[in-house]
């Protein structure tokens, strides 16, 4: 199975949804219309393509551009064939519920909770949609790129040379 | 182990019923002896058998993917030292080689060969840690006692290396600080010389010993379906029987030149886990002796200026070294942009890095796939009608690192 297959595969399955496609580093990456994601990672759990492993969730945050400024990154793979697969959903800030994949896959659940926690964005029919690793009383998601990485509050240290 | 009149009490549990008898709540943890780390365990109980039980992590979160989008890149080496702490230098490596993947840089078959020996050696440690206090756990505390003299010997060769034990900071992006010293070469081939000896001692002391066969056999199994629905990998999947190891399907750092198997259990239960990883060294002590003694001639690190900083006599001689210099120390090497996952199989699981690059000195984000966060939530399920012995070697067996859960 090479990537080819699979983006071919896809895009006949799905020919509205994929956005966009690229290869970067070797790895087959797409970009899915956000309503569509749940319903692409279920195709391929179920078919004969057999992504039925979730590596990974995780969420990345471009502030610098409004229609896309949230990003929720899956990485799927198909054992039997070793071969990995990327999947990108972008959304606005205001509208960031994604559909859960906790019905699919029972450790998309920690998965989820962790992108909640650190950016956010909610999961539609999620169990238990809480902060996992911060403390509950935090009160904001502290990796988007609006909180600075020290005390926002310390005027002593000028970090303009060093740091983003 | 689950008997009838358990899966009814069970039942009537999650059917909010009332149960006769009285339930109680248990916490295990935070801070528990028994659970090696800072895990919290709210467990409801039925006498002795666990009903129901909530895990609460995040006690030690040090939010490195934050940090990290503030460092440059080889500063970030000194944060994956301090996730799975067991096995520091394989998350090292592994965090080199996304870095050599986004830049484009091939390194010498010799470094290669050096990040195997030192990898595999990461991985004895961290299996010896696991099975020994799963053995102790289980009440045979000789082995553990046995196994830090071996570990020992492991940490001075880091030492040689790095001059670091346990948090290492071992390499560098490209290779490596220094070569094997000879005090190195002394040290592992006494190593290997003596090592097989101490491992069959540790083997014939608990494989086939009935007390801890009778406490570990059929203890928080799990079938290789909901583990893969659960995302588990590393010797906590292949206890399960499914033969997937990073090191054979996606090779790296040259391990299709070795020759070894894959170990793989069939039930998935504690005594699977822990006979899994103790052929596993067997493995890794074969890899090592291979990766030794066809240690290829050649450089030690790969001929990157712009990432690899220069001798320190050149910095104060040559103009280029000088610039060289500052420019690393400074952060101000250019990157590509980019994105880029490198997975390495770590001492519990697939270790990855999926790196977002825009070319800036620092990530633009960094997520680590940390293998035991995604199957510590495979836990509750484990040991629910267990009893509470069952859940503490449960625990013990599926290598679950405080550091690495928490980032």
């Amino acid at each position: 199975m090479t990537n080819e297959f699979v983006l071919e595969a896809i895009n006949r399955e799905f020919p509205e949804s994929v956005l966009h496609h690229s290869e970067p580093y070797g790895m087959l990456t797409l970009e899915i219309k956000k309503e569509d994601i749940k319903k692409v990672i279920h195709h391929l759990k179920i078919s004969s393509l057999e992504f039925s492993f979730l590596t990974d969730i995780c969420g990345v945050h471009h502030p610098e551009n409004k229609e896309k400024e949230l990003c929720v990154v899956y990485h799927l793979q198909n054992m039997k064939e070793n071969i990995r697969l990327r999947l990108k959903a972008f959304t606005t800030r205001e509208n960031s519920e994604f559909e859960t994949l906790t019905d699919l896959f029972a450790g998309a659940n920690w998965m989820e909770r962790e992108t909640f926690d650190f950016y956010g964005i909610k999961f539609k029919g999620h169990p238990d949609l809480r902060v996992i690793l911060n403390s509950p009383d935090l009160g904001y998601h502290p990796m988007l790129k609006e909180y600075r990485l020290e005390d926002g509050t310390r005027t002593d240290k000028d970090d303009k040379m060093f740091g983003r | 182990m689950k008997d009838n009149a358990l899966s009814n009490i069970i039942n009537q549990y999650e059917a909010e019923e009332q149960i006769d008898g009285q339930l109680y709540t248990l916490n295990l943890g935070p801070t528990h002896p028994a659970t090696h780390g800072i895990f919290e365990n709210v467990l409801t109980m039925d006498g002795e058998r666990i009903l129901h039980s909530e895990q609460t992590v995040g006690y030690i979160h040090r939010a490195f993917e934050k940090i990290s989008e503030r460092r440059n890149f080889a500063q970030i080496t000194t944060l994956t030292d301090r996730m799975n702490y067991c096995s520091a230098p394989i998350n090292n490596f592994g965090w080199h080689m996304t870095v050599e993947k986004l830049i484009g840089c091939e390194v010498p078959k010799r470094v290669d060969y050096m990040r195997v020996i030192m990898m595999e050696l990461a991985r004895i440690g961290d299996h010896m840690i696991c099975n020994g206090v799963t053995a102790m756990d289980a009440g045979a505390i000789t082995g553990l006692t046995w196994l830090f003299r071996e570990r020992e010997t492991i940490y001075e060769m880091y030492e040689q290396i790095c001059g670091a034990r346990m948090t290492t900071n071992m390499g560098r992006i490209g290779g490596f600080e220094r070569d094997f010293s000879p005090k190195f070469h002394e040290l592992i081939q006494n190593f290997l010389k003596n090592f097989p000896k101490i491992w069959s001692q540790f083997c014939t002391l608990n494989e086939r010993n009935r007390i801890f066969m009778d406490r570990t056999i059929n203890a928080g199994s799990i079938s290789a379906e909901r583990a893969l629905s659960y995302g588990f990998t590393g010797p906590n999947l292949r206890a399960t029987g499914v033969d997937y190891d990073v090191r054979v399907a996606n090779p790296y750092s040259s391990y299709n030149d070795f020759d070894f198997i894959i170990p793989i259990g069939t039930s998935g239960d504690t005594y699977d886990r822990f006979m899994v990883r103790q052929q596993e060294v067997w493995e890794s002590l074969k890899i090592i002796e291979q990766a030794y003694k066809n240690l290829p001639e050649g450089d030690f690190h790969a001929d990157i200026p712009k990432f690899y900083l220069p001798e320190k006599a050149d910095v104060y001689n040559k103009m280029e070294a000088l610039i060289y210099h500052f420019k690393i120390v400074m952060g101000e090497t250019e990157v590509p942009k980019g994105e880029v996952y490198h997975a390495v199989e770590g001492g519990n699981g697939e270790l990855g890095f999926y790196l977002v690059s825009d070319g800036g000195r620092s990530p633009y984000r960094l997520h680590f796939r940390r293998p035991c966060f995604i199957y510590y939530q495979a836990y509750p399920e484990m040991i629910k009608g267990a009893m509470i012995s069952d859940a503490i070697v449960t625990m013990c067996s599926m290598n679950v690192i405080a550091g690495e859960l928490d980032a």
